[in-house]
Formats: C-alpha cells, structure tokens, sequence
C-alpha cells in the first residue's frame, strides 16, 4: 500500500502545476501593474502645446487640488472615443483635468485636434519624446491618473475613461481625498 | 554559384542580428554605447510584450532607448537605470525577473522537480538491483532448518 501511494505522487505534482498554468493563461498580459500608486508623481516639466498661452504642464500644478491627468494624443484612436465624456466632466464636476499630449510628430495635431473636439483641460504639456509618459510609467494611451492635493498619485485608469468608472472608482475617491461632500452635479 | 549562396547566407546572417537602435541614437562614447545596448537589452518593450527595447520597433521602445541613452550620459549607474524605469513599470520590464520572494519557485522550482526526479530514479534502480540479485542466488544450495519449516508449513495444505 505504501508503495502504491508513490505513484500518486507525481499525479498530485501534476494537478498543482496544472492548476497555477491554467490559472495563468485567465490573466490578461496587457493589464500591468499600478507601480507609482500612492508615490508622489513623477518630477516633469512639459512645454505647452502651441496655441496655448499658460506656462505648459509640470509637476507644480498639481499641489493644490485633486486632479485628474490624462494622457492623450490626437493619433490614438481610443481617445477619440473617450473624449466626449471627458467634455462632459470638464462642465460638469468641478475636478480639474490636465492633459498631456503624448507623442505628436507635428506639432500642431494635437492643437487642431482639441479645437475639432473640443478642450477639457486645464493644464496641457506637450510630450513628443514620452519623457513625461515614462516618467507616469504609460504603456499607451489613453491612461487616466488621478493624484490628490498632495501630489500623490492615488489611481491609475487604463483605456477611456467612462461613466462607470467616475461614479465606480473616481468619484468615491475624489470624495474621500477632499474630505468634504462635493456635490456629484448631474454626471 | 558559390557567391550567390554566400551572399544569401551573410545577408540572412545581417538580417538575424538586425536591430532597432537608429544611428541617430547610438552615442559617441562607445563605452556608454556598449553600455547602453545590454540595458536595452534586459528592458523589455511595453508596447510588444516579447520584445526587448534594443529589438522593438515601437515609438515608446524607441523613447526609452534615448531615455537609457540620457541616464548614462547623465552619469547614472547600469543598476540606477534599471531602478528607474522598474519603479515605473514594475519588475515585469525586465525580461530576466529578479531572485526574490515571490519568484522562488520560478527559480527554484526546476532545480526541486530535477531532485526529485533523481531522488525517484535512484531509488527505482536500487530496487531493481536488490531484484536481479535475489534472482542470482545459487539454486543448488541446500535449505536451511528455519527455510525447511518455512516452507513446509507453507505447501502444508496442498500436500495432501
């Protein structure tokens, strides 16, 4: 008997590496983990886009409110269709979003391209090179970061941001960070 | 003849060690150059997945690359480069994952199943040897008193 319950053994083996293998194969490869949640953003310093007269987008303007940071560009196809409901937060919630046009190879993409869809941002770095997008650590955009009063960044969205999200994720956030009941508006 | 065949040969030669890094990328210092081309060559591009930066095509791989290119001019060490974008971009970056807790069993796990397995091996060949030599033991030798009772009580039922 004793001898027989050996040759289970590498059965059970079997089963225990089957088990975590096909485990695996359910996880998504895209989806990466969050690594510079609750650390303070990145230090970076952005020029402005052209046809924008503020002082571009660095690091400094987001130490006084709960912001949002979103990286966009007018190639990307996705953040085409996130963009209405970012015009949407814009005039609705008064939680400030700053953008940063990532990876334009002319300069004036991403300019016309907010002037046919519309402007939402507060704050717009322009980021040819990815040097803040590296320093955010995107893989691709768009990616949505929300960093509170302090700096910190305290959630990372991947792909459009959407309805179901603010009211799931963002908003209950945004509240707790600001320690006050802001009122939601009507989104 | 020859030369065509040759000529096919190097240039496949050329196309297997063909490499993303642009000319306008490679740096004067060779040293730094060298340098540059092992880390991008453990970074692994975010884009592709199953690429390294020095082998991606990508707009990001290639931003990286400068990225690398600017640390080590700027005077940063291999290790402080690393550090930099895997605090970014989590351990997942390096295509060689690192020796720690949570990767045991990654690194560790083969050298076990390898003891086992040799752990089972030499036990069944011990075995088998014990076998064979039970069946080598000298048919014409007699019986002892004990082996004799033994065997007696043994056939005891059918002797009848």
């Amino acid at each position: 008997m004793k001898q027989r319950a050996i040759f289970i053994l590498p059965l059970i083996v079997f089963c225990i590496i089957g088990f975590y293998l096909a485990k695996g194969l359910t996880l998504d490869p895209k989806k990466m983990p969050s690594m510079l949640d609750g650390k303070p953003v990145p230090t970076f310093s952005l020029p402005p886009i052209k046809g924008r007269d503020n002082n571009g987008f660095s690091q400094n303007h987001l130490l006084d409110k709960v912001a949002l940071v979103n990286i966009f560009g007018s190639w990307c196809v996705a953040c085409r269709i996130e963009h209405p409901f970012l015009m949407q937060l814009s005039e609705l919630s008064n939680t400030p979003i700053h953008g940063i046009n990532w990876r334009e190879e002319n300069p004036d993409s991403g300019p016309e391209w907010l002037k046919r869809h519309g402007d939402p941002y507060e704050f717009v770095g322009d980021d040819p090179r990815s040097k803040a997008a590296i320093a955010f650590g995107v893989t691709g955009a768009p990616e949505t970061f929300l960093v509170d009063q302090e700096g910190i960044i305290r959630y990372k969205h991947v792909g459009p941001l959407d309805l179901q999200t603010w009211r799931g994720i963002l908003w209950p956030l945004i509240q707790k960070l600001s320690h006050k009941n802001i009122p939601r508006g009507t989104l | 003849m020859r030369i065509s065949i040759l000529t096919i040969a190097f240039s496949a030669l050329l196309l297997a060690d063909s490499l993303a890094v642009e000319p306008s990328e490679i740096l004067d210092d060779p040293r730094h150059e060298s340098r540059a081309r092992e880390l991008s060559k453990a970074l692994r591009c975010v884009v592709c997945q199953n690429q390294s930066i020095d082998d991606s095509d990508a707009a990001l791989a290639r931003d990286m690359r400068i990225l690398v290119r600017e640390r080590i001019t700027a005077g940063d060490s291999n290790e402080e480069v690393l550090d930099y974008v895997v605090l970014r971009y989590g351990d997942f970056v390096l295509l060689k994952p690192p020796f720690k807790k949570t990767t045991l069993v990654l690194w560790l796990g083969p050298i076990l199943m390898f003891g086992m397995a040799l752990l089972g091996a030499l036990l069944f060949f011990r075995r088998q040897k014990s076998a064979t030599s039970l069946m080598k033991c000298d048919p014409s030798a007699e019986l002892d008193e004990t082996e004799r009772k033994r065997l007696n009580a043994l056939l005891g039922g059918q002797k009848k």
